[in-house]
């Protein structure tokens, strides 16, 4: 008895010793402690003042980052020419940034980004504690441009009834800095669209502190992974970039004795062939994404993600209702955006991707009789930069210039006359004449909508292997690679005409027998 | 007069584990073709080549074996007597009271038919199956051996036909195990190795 109390003490102190020892860790891997830095040690009015802090010792950090996309929010893509990003492209969620600056900028890295005349070159307009932040209070204001609330305010902005947002104690947070977290990154990458899962649907807040069914590499009490492990940056600089999709990584492991390893492949970890056991699965990565079979679903997490966007709805209350709700608390009609389905748990849909996607760009002709692919994707069997890939399909239907056949951007957010959220009062033909104006491109007047699709690749929320996509998912008749005709697949392709001459000749040989045996007992009989 | 082994040991063993063998390729592969669900794809597609590559192991045995022995010899295609034979399935066989115009024994075990059939079985049907097979099962590497330009399809598509072809086999094949005299003769002989004595004969 006085033993096994003893051993019970002496387990508790060991477990004790143990977490000190973890939390020792994670202190002990950094030399510089940031609540010892005089610098820090002050009150700061603005987030300018606390980046001007930082770049007293960081002193590259703000040149860094302004040669990234985080910052420039455009990206030249090298393979199609297309300049890129989020400055120039658009969607079919929030269809376009310009004009809207200071609602969309609330999630740029950088400060007072609120029209055309942001100075790129200032170093002290980086947002640092955004990605650096450690104690969860750092939040940007929804229509700052960036800043996060100085004082208390709520959103919308003069809204009682909105969400609260504090004066952000930036001493604090300055001085309790760190490295990015799936917090940090989480803050825009979660929340693009406009909400909590809205865009990605294989990245939302559940994301945060996952479970191991839910991310088998970020679980919280597994391998705890946060975004950076994979998307490791270079100088600031973060690799892994939707706009330059590596559809197909041949070179497998990084190489050890790098001095910088990327690993933003599943294959920079795992090699090409990583099914140790099973060699015919691994005769599939040359032709199948990692992702394919090991994301057998996204939004998996409890959060929806948005699928369908129809913004011929907007402007138009229902039963006297602006805004609508589904029985899970989700909005289905907003009079400022139109119409929208969510989804949870949602099988991607598949295609072969070669990791060249073609935008359809401001003032590019559309053909408005079908269906406006905004990100149009190339890859088929047999080409050896293709792979199939799974994605989230946003489609919905969005406004465009009838006569010039481009597509609409509308002047959407603030106050303003020709604001549609604003001053316009749900005016399309005031909002997109001034949005398309403000970016060069002559509005005919004439305005519709076209139904559009945008195609997400998914990469997170790769399950734990043993709810990986099985082989009989896609091997089969009506599986989940049915669209994909233009290859043969067993299991679920054979060739009707040969099928029919086999089971034929099978049919024929039967009766020949069946008759011979028939004879026979006949004969047997009569002879008898 | 004494009983003559007709079938030794390891021809036996051979048979019936070929048979095992070619019955659960042919149950799982028509799966894979498409052509039901029983064990679904995955476990289809792993019992085949299993049972692939144990029966191309027993084939490599015997295939040494018949070397060895010289019992390759059992399968030359002759003419002799063949019309006979041919005869006697077609229409003799119907009459009780005729017999098999061909006598078994130790040193010529298959009746003129049954050389002619087993040498293209041997000799064509799977010969085809194998390279198909086994390309089809290498299908990866194709392009590291200089095979890029083929297509699964087609190979696929051989693989299958020459299936079908042995299917036929299989059910004439079977058929005709209970045309002996007695019924059962034939199936005897290959458990016992003795086919039944016959003493009107010779």
């Amino acid at each position: 008895m006085r033993r096994s109390v003893f051993s019970r003490v002496l387990g508790l102190a060991l477990v004790g010793v143990l977490i000190a020892t973890a939390a020792g860790a994670e202190t002990q891997v950094t030399t510089a402690d940031h609540r010892k830095f005089e610098a820090l040690d002050k009150r700061f009015a603005t987030g300018p003042e606390v980046t001007r802090a930082c770049l007293g010792c960081h002193t590259e950090a703000a040149k860094q980052l302004h040669a990234t996309t985080h910052w420039t929010w455009a990206f030249d893509n090298p393979v199609t020419g297309e300049l890129l990003g989020k400055k120039n492209v658009l969607n079919n969620f929030c269809l376009a940034t310009a004009t809207n600056w200071p609602r969309c900028t609330s999630c740029h890295i950088g400060y007072g980004w609120k029209d055309d005349q942001f100075d790129f070159a200032r170093e002290d307009l980086v947002d640092c504690l955004v990605c650096h932040d450690t104690t969860g209070t750092y939040r940007k204001y929804p229509a700052g441009a960036g800043h996060p609330a100085y004082e208390d305010k709520t959103f919308p902005p003069g809204n009682p009834k909105g969400a609260v947002f504090q004066a952000v104690d930036l001493r604090t947070v300055a001085r309790n800095v760190g490295k990015t977290s799936r917090q940090t990154c989480g803050t825009c990458h979660f929340f693009g669209g406009g909400g909590d899962g809205v865009k990605h649907g294989d990245m939302d807040s559940s994301l945060t502190m996952p479970s191991r069914a839910l991310d088998v590499h970020m679980d919280k009490e597994g391998l705890n992974f946060t975004c950076a492990t994979c998307h490791n940056p270079k100088g600031h600089d973060v690799p892994g970039s939707r706009y330059a999709a590596v559809a197909k990584d041949v070179d497998g492991f990084d190489r050890p004795s790098a001095d910088y390893k990327p690993l933003a492949t599943c294959e920079s970890c795992h090699g090409t062939r990583p099914h140790e056991d099973h060699a015919k699965v691994d005769d599939h990565t040359d032709v199948v994404a990692c992702t394919t079979c090991h994301v057998p679903a996204f939004a998996r997490g409890g959060v929806k993600t948005k699928t369908w966007w129809d913004w011929s709805q907007a402007g138009v209350p229902i039963d006297g209702k602006r805004v609508i709700k589904d029985a899970d608390g989700y909005p289905i009609h907003h009079i400022n955006k139109g119409a929208f389905r969510w989804d949870a748990d949602v099988e991607p849909e598949y295609f072969w991707f070669d990791g060249t996607i073609d935008y359809t760009l401001l003032n590019e002709r559309i053909d408005p009789s079908g269906v406006v692919r905004i990100n149009a994707f190339s890859g088929e069997a047999g080409d050896p930069a293709a792979r199939i890939w799974p994605f989230k399909v946003m489609r919905g239907r969005q406004p465009y210039d009838v006569q010039n056949r481009v597509l609409g951007v509308p002047h959407l957010f603030g106050q303003d006359e020709t604001a549609f959220w604003g001053g316009g009062n749900f005016d399309w033909g005031k909002a997109l004449e001034a949005g398309l104006q403000e970016r060069g491109v002559a509005f005919s007047g004439e305005h519709d909508f076209v139904e559009s699709v945008y195609f997400w690749p998914i990469n997170h929320m790769v399950a734990p292997k043993e709810d990986t996509v099985g082989c009989n998912e896609c091997h089969s008749i009506g599986g989940r690679l049915a669209s994909l005709t233009d290859f043969y697949m067993p299991g679920r392709d054979s060739i009707a005409w040969l099928s029919i001459a086999g089971w034929g000749l099978v049919a024929l040989t039967l009766l020949a027998v069946f008759l011979h045996a028939l004879m026979r007992i006949v004969v047997g009989l009569r002879r008898t | 007069m004494a009983r003559e082994m007709i079938f030794t040991r390891f021809e036996r063993f051979w048979h019936w584990t070929q048979a095992f063998l070619i019955i659960c390729l042919m149950i799982t592969g028509f799966e894979v073709n498409g052509a039901y669900v029983l064990y679904g794809y995955e476990r289809a597609a792993d019992l085949h080549r299993l049972a692939a590559w144990v029966l191309i192991w027993l084939w490599v045995f015997a295939i040494f074996w018949h070397l060895i022995t010289g019992e390759w010899r059992q399968y030359i295609p002759t003419t002799d007597k063949l019309a006979a034979v041919v005869r006697y399935y077609t229409s003799d066989m119907f009459d009780p009271n005729a017999s098999h115009p061909f006598k078994v024994g130790r040193l010529s075990k298959h009746n003129p038919l049954q050389r002619l059939a087993y040498l293209s079985f041997n000799v064509a049907i799977t010969p085809v199956i194998w390279v198909s097979g086994l390309l089809y099962m290498y299908y990866n590497d194709w392009d590291a051996i200089g095979l890029g330009w083929m297509s699964l399809l087609w190979v696929a598509g051989i693989h299958t036909a020459a299936s079908f072809a042995m299917l036929a086999f299989l059910i004439v094949h079977i058929y005709m195990v209970f045309m002996g005299k007695p019924i059962l003769g034939h199936l005897k002989a290959m458990i016992t190795g003795y086919e039944p004595e016959t003493p009107d004969q010779t």
